[in-house]
């Protein structure tokens, strides 16, 4: 499959009044197309800064992207200017946000936000493109989309407001689709409904997806491949049936350990991973995750593992949690 | 289509759905329903009417009509608010004088708060270096009391309607650069435009497209209450000597031709200074109305 995006060596830091926050720390990755990449960690580990940072919108300042680039097509989007950037993002790239509630315009008409992308990028004319956001909305599976675009966001329920973002993300047709916990200010039932459309257009459109997540169940069913991020580092990675039969991070044995499984009967109590994730005000110079996890010994914090490939599965830790000894690289 | 039909059947049985009111059909159901915002739109409708129709109604020149025989006349069936020290009718001066304070007010308003929101907007969006320049030249502006400013502005460039204009609108714009620019840094760290940035939308655009309406109906209401402030201020450097010059009807300068004559003729200071206290009253009272009528809090 052709490469659609490359990230390499990803850094972006922001400077804060105690001092510079690493947020991201060197973060790699590659997205072939119509592929679905997870992305899954904690709050605060780096996903959602990750995406923001590719796509030009951390706020600078306080951010600052310190090295790296993100090869899309011939551009890197870390170093063309703002206008180029601009003519992707919303095009090319699109990105859908957490809260539905909040990411439309509560002044504006759905049909108003609906045509932004439209008569931006594509050059429609005020009918063709209230013509096409009528089709969007059927697209997503809102009806009677004619009368629904003079409607405020007021009007329209959470689910139904998450549909109208994917169909303003889609609306040029981008290559990538970044989901940034798409569905988590929704109920359970809206959550299936909105991961079952994202599939259903995912055939249809072809697009890549990265989906941010912190619920390794959404995931399941939707990504080809996932990638565990860990206080802006990514720490493991591998195609998503392998991660979830053979996690080889404490991290990620952590969070599958979390899950409730309705797939096999278990009377195991769920195990919640003490302590916190780590202060980003200092790099740390061991193995970010060695203070919270069960099997760190000396090497840990004193080095800050890197991620190996063991053949496709990917894992950033000094010990072989399938041996039960240290790995030698 | 089954559709028709049922929506034939619906309407049988009374079962019809409610058309949504916009926001700003709200705003004016609200507003319908508010006392005070009622009384102030009577006044306000008054005085615009006034200001409107006097030329037409009754073409004459408030100026010129001097009638030293009858001059200081107290109120009576001839002259019902009396006459000033020329004779001249002090009602028919006030009603010829409703446009000249309207028009101050009217004008300072709408240039100070297009200047002021416009100036806010940028200081707000863009913040940094901008914002620091713009927000510190607003504080210069407001560290001056704002009628000495007036003052000092009619000073430099000679007594007049137009010269009020400008002193009494650049005294305005500090208020609403500083309302617009708190609005506007809360708006743009909301999601919605973080969206419509992802969109790919251009800066002006979710400036004035995205911001703006979000942050109007403040503007509206600090406009409204505006209006009567700028009226006063009009009025008060009228009364100076540094507006409207005479023999102009205005309000502020036909007080201040009274007032030599405040204890033998105190109506010569009564009504102008009526006519004043009613128009800011009601341009008050419906800017407390617009307030409770845009709150967004308040829909029901």
């Amino acid at each position: 499959m052709p490469v659609v995006l490359e990230v390499r060596n990803l850094e972006t830091c922001f400077h804060t009044q105690d001092g510079i926050v690493h947020a991201v720390n060197g973060v790699s990755f590659s997205l072939a197309e119509g592929e679905t990449l997870g992305v899954v960690g904690e709050s605060g580990c780096g996903k959602s800064v990750t995406m923001l940072s590719v796509m030009g919108l951390i706020p600078r300042p306080p951010g600052k992207i310190v090295s790296g680039e993100a090869i899309f097509g011939n551009y890197d989007l870390l170093k063309i200017s703002e206008k180029e950037l601009r003519s992707i993002r919303g095009a090319q790239i699109s990105m859908i946000f957490q809260d539905p509630m909040t990411s439309l315009n509560p002044v504006l008409t759905i049909g108003d936000q609906l045509r932004e992308p439209l008569e931006t990028h594509l050059k429609m004319t005020p009918e063709q493109s209230k013509a096409t956001a009528v089709e969007l909305l059927k697209m997503v599976g809102i009806p009677d989309g004619a009368q629904r675009l003079n409607n405020y966001p007021f009007q329209f329920s959470g689910g139904m407001r998450q549909r109208v973002m994917i169909a303003m993300a889609l609306a040029c047709s981008p290559k990538i689709l970044i989901a940034d916990e798409p569905t988590t200010a929704l109920d359970v039932t809206i959550q299936a409904q909105i991961v079952d459309l994202v599939k259903k257009l995912r055939e249809t459109l072809g697009m890549a997806i990265i989906w941010i997540t912190h619920d390794l169940g959404v995931i399941a069913g939707l990504a080809h491949r996932v990638m565990v991020m860990y206080a802006g580092y990514v720490v493991e990675r591998a195609p998503v049936e392998e991660l979830y039969d053979n996690p080889l991070h404490p991290y990620t044995r952590g969070l599958l350990g979390s899950l409730p499984r309705v797939d096999i009967q278990s009377d195991a109590d769920l195990v919640n991973i003490e302590g916190m994730p780590p202060d980003l005000l200092q790099k740390p110079v061991g193995c970010p995750f060695a203070p919270r996890c069960k099997w760190a010994f000396n090497r840990c914090l004193a080095e800050n593992p890197t991620l190996v490939d063991l053949g496709g599965h990917e894992v950033a830790c000094w010990w072989d949690i399938n041996g039960g000894k240290p790995r030698h690289v | 289509m089954a559709t028709t039909d049922l929506e034939q059947l619906a309407k049988q049985s009374g079962l019809t759905t409610r058309k949504p009111r916009s926001l700003w059909a709200d705003a004016w159901r609200r507003l319908r329903f508010s006392i005070t915002a009622r009384i102030g739109m009577v006044i306000g409708t008054i005085i615009i009417l006034t200001a409107l129709l006097a030329p037409i109604v009754d073409p004459y020149d408030p100026t010129l009509d001097s009638d030293l025989d009858n001059a200081r006349q107290p109120p009576s069936a001839q002259h019902i608010m009396g006459t000033d020290r020329l004779g001249r009718d002090i009602f028919r001066r006030i009603v010829h004088g409703a446009s000249l304070s309207l028009s101050v007010g009217v004008v300072a308003v709408l240039t100070a708060g297009v200047a002021g929101t416009v100036l806010g907007l940028i200081s707000g969006y863009f913040g940094g270096a901008t914002d620091m320049i713009i927000m510190r030249v607003m504080d210069i502006l407001l560290a001056f009391p704002s009628m000495l400013l007036a003052i000092a502005i009619v000073a430099v460039r000679g007594n007049g309607l137009f010269n009020t204009i400008i002193a009494i609108s650049v005294v305005g714009i500090p208020g609403y650069a500083r309302l617009v620019r708190s609005m506007v840094l809360t708006l743009r760290e909301q999601d919605f435009i973080l969206a419509a940035r992802m969109v790919g939308v251009r800066t002006p655009v979710i400036i004035f497209r995205h911001i703006l309406p979000n942050s109007l109906s403040p503007i509206i209401v600090s406009a409204t209450m505006g209006i009567g402030g700028a009226i006063l201020s009009a009025a008060a450097l009228g009364f100076l000597g540094l507006g409207a010059q005479p023999p102009a009807p205005e309000w502020g300068a036909m007080i201040s031709d009274g007032v030599p004559f405040l204890r033998q003729n105190p109506h010569m200071v009564f009504f102008p200074g009526m006519a004043i206290m009613l128009t800011v009253l009601g341009f008050n009272l419906l800017g407390d109305g617009l307030r409770d009528a845009l709150d967004p809090q308040m829909r029901t």
